[in-house]
């Protein structure tokens, strides 16, 4: 016990005295999540510049509502001159121009963005209609009342957020076990520390117990600046975060093992570590949503214990799941960490000959 | 326990035994090299034991296989009458081994290391600042391991191998790569750590460490021990001839060789040598001749006792 305490203190004395460390492992995954967060982060949808070319009746007559709900979609410039409008929308600086011939009203758009032509078009009709009712004076018979629901393809920050700190514990764990170990063994302190009477379980406990703590601080940075500044909401069973990380920890460290024990330099354990996290971050969903991707790819990141880390982690935090959607991601995981712990025993060795 | 043991050549745990160190047939191959060859060895309690050979002689994987860090092809390892290989976590709190590579926990100081160390054994922390004393880190006790210089951290590993108090300490080319002043200061503290009762067995390439320091030398070449004695008798039974360097031009070779029981006359560099077994009547006749400019009189030492031994330059 007191072995494995002293192994556990100087590790974690090492790892937050190592300036690089701290990069690599905290501020470089958040860097991401602010990075995409501050892109995203306009939760508004965008507005839709169109040139208005000399005057157009339907908008000026409209009431101080109608006006409104335009200004709410459109951001509106004026010009007279229809060929220099025109001109704006092909160089794609403007969505669309619109002029008033006699009671036509007419719009030009570029087909290159199909939302926002179809928005341009939905919108610009839906006022002439409202336009002719009033004239007609007839009352309207049908009404639209829409509301919006919370669907499976999340907001950015909600997917971001769970993808990019699954991708952060995979790398921490990974590198934090992979790179200590090649350098232990290439400056023979492996081997010193096999002359004193300490069990291995105490060696590889202390890691795990240090790789565990530093994935916990990962969560505890990612999620309370997701929802400081980036407007990350939490729903569900989000303790159930610690249980799964914990998990998942254990998985990507076994799997460090095993670069580890492949490589014989630490620049190449970490080449290796690189090699197998960031193309699993990408079929795992951690960047990027899976939804559009085909089938075979589906099929494949379910062999990645990323993927199971970032679907367990997306239904406690932003899905609203219970604690029971974490069971199943777990069991993988930990079944995981089994075999690639008992992979990385058989190719373990103390140093570079053969023992 | 260090307090109570005396400055003897024997130790009080190690007295009912006659040897601390046995290998019986050693061998060890990597591929078509057989590092080690057939060795067979006996270290008594209390000896300081030299190992000394050239790079490449096998010396540092004997040392592995006798600590048990490497299992043997043939042949057996024992330390205080138990095998060490496989491994023994019995055995193990009752060695200490310092290593060719300074092997440290990152971004640890001196006293750091030495109190994992200390933890790993199960030793009292007290011993830590003993043993920064003993090898002059004291003032670097919050230098981390990174920051020291060779010599510091030679001396830290050194002392990281004693925190256990061993009976049996391997130390495998503790001055290498130190300057002269910081060996000396080394040799001190080996000389120390003997001198409190331990077995000291020392692997060098430095011939005048391992005569200055041993009370037993073997000499290793190809993985195989050529001989094993004291340093005198090595020198002694070689019976090699005296060396008498003068600045050239002292004497005209020709003169130099008429001299009687002068061997061989060589001028290089400067420097005129003569080599001769009765080096009494060759320097009478140089100071007859007033011939004794820049006079350096050398006799055999473990160098010529090597290159008897093993018919090859020596690769310090």
């Amino acid at each position: 016990m007191k072995a494995f305490l002293a192994l556990t203190r100087a590790q974690w004395k090492g790892f937050w005295r190592e300036r690089q460390n701290l990069f690599w492992i905290l501020a470089f995954p958040l860097m991401f999540l602010v990075l995409f967060g501050s892109i995203y982060r306009d939760d508004v949808a965008p507005k839709y510049e169109l040139v208005q070319v000399g005057d157009v009746a339907l908008f000026d007559r409209m009431p101080a509502e109608g006006r409104q709900a335009l200004a709410d979609v459109f951001e509106i410039t004026k010009t007279t001159d229809k060929a220099a409008a025109i001109q704006k929308v092909k160089d794609g600086d403007a969505d669309g121009a619109v002029s008033m011939t006699g009671n036509t009203l007419e719009v030009s758009y570029s087909g290159a963005d199909a939302t926002a032509a179809g928005m341009l078009q939905g919108t610009l009709d839906s006022f002439v209609q409202s336009a002719n009712q009033a004239v007609s004076k007839t009352p309207a018979t049908f009404r639209l009342k829409s509301t919006r629901v919370e669907d499976s393809r999340l907001k950015p920050i909600q997917f971001l957020a769970p993808g990019l700190l699954g991708w952060a514990v995979a790398m921490g764990a990974t590198f934090n076990s992979a790179m200590p170990f090649v350098q232990w063994r290439v400056n023979k302190l492996l081997r010193r520390i096999r002359l004193t009477p300490v069990r291995p379980e105490s060696l590889v406990g202390s890691r795990a117990l240090l790789s565990i703590v530093i994935a916990l601080i990962q969560t505890a940075l990612f999620i309370g600046i997701g929802v400081a500044f980036f407007g990350l909401k939490l729903s569900g069973a989000a303790w159930a975060a610690i249980p799964l990380v914990m998990a998942a920890t254990l998985a990507f460290m076994a799997l460090g093992l095993i670069v580890g024990a492949i490589s014989k330099t630490v620049d190449a354990a970490s080449g290796i570590a690189n090699v197998v996290t960031l193309p699993m971050a990408f079929l795992s969903g951690s960047f990027i949503p899976l939804e559009m991707a085909p089938d075979w790819l589906l099929a494949i990141s379910k062999f990645m214990p990323l993927r199971w880390l970032n679907d367990g982690l997306m239904d406690v935090l932003v899905r609203g799941k219970g604690a029971e959607a974490i069971g199943l991601p777990i069991l993988v995981l930990l079944a995981f960490a089994i075999v690639c712990s008992l992979i990385a025993a058989r190719l373990f060795k103390w140093d570079d000959k053969a023992a | 326990m260090g307090e109570t043991r005396g400055s003897t050549t024997t130790t009080s745990r190690g007295a009912d035994q006659t040897v601390v160190i046995e290998a019986r047939g050693l061998v060890k191959r990597y591929g078509s090299l057989t590092a080690v060859d057939h060795v067979d060895l006996a270290v008594e309690p209390g000896t300081f034991f030299g190992v000394l050979g050239p790079n490449g002689a096998g010396k540092t994987t004997l040392l592995e296989l006798i600590e048990g860090l490497r299992q043997p092809d043939a042949g057996e390892a024992r330390i205080l009458g138990e095998p060490t290989w496989p491994r023994d976590t019995g055995l193990l709190p009752r060695i200490g081994v310092q290593q060719q590579a300074s092997s440290f926990f990152e971004r640890l100081t001196a006293k750091e290391q030495l109190e994992v160390f200390a933890d790993l054994y199960g030793v009292d922390h007290r011993r830590v600042s003993e043993l920064l004393e003993m090898s002059g880190l004291t003032d670097k006790s919050k230098t981390k391991t990174e920051d020291l210089s060779g010599g510091q951290k030679q001396r830290l590993s050194i002392a990281c191998a004693l925190i256990n108090d061993p009976e049996v300490v391997f130390l495998d080319e503790p001055t290498a790569a130190l300057d002269p002043q910081a060996r000396r200061n080394l040799w001190d503290v080996l000389r120390g750590i003997n001198d409190r009762g331990a077995t000291v067995v020392l692997t060098t390439h430095h011939m005048d460490e391992a005569e200055v320091l041993c009370d037993r030398i073997a000499i290793m070449d190809h993985g195989q021990i050529l001989t094993v004695d004291s340093p005198a008798a090595l020198v002694r039974d070689l019976g090699a001839a005296t060396r008498i360097n003068l600045r050239a031009g002292a004497i005209q070779v020709e003169e130099a060789r008429g001299i009687r029981g002068v061997e061989g006359v060589s001028q290089e560099d400067g420097t005129l040598s003569l080599t001769t077994h009765d080096p009494t009547h060759a320097l009478t006749e140089l100071a007859r001749r007033d011939a004794l400019d820049g006079l350096q009189v050398t006799g055999a030492n473990l160098e010529d006792v090597f290159l008897n031994l093993t018919g090859r330059e020596y690769r310090a």
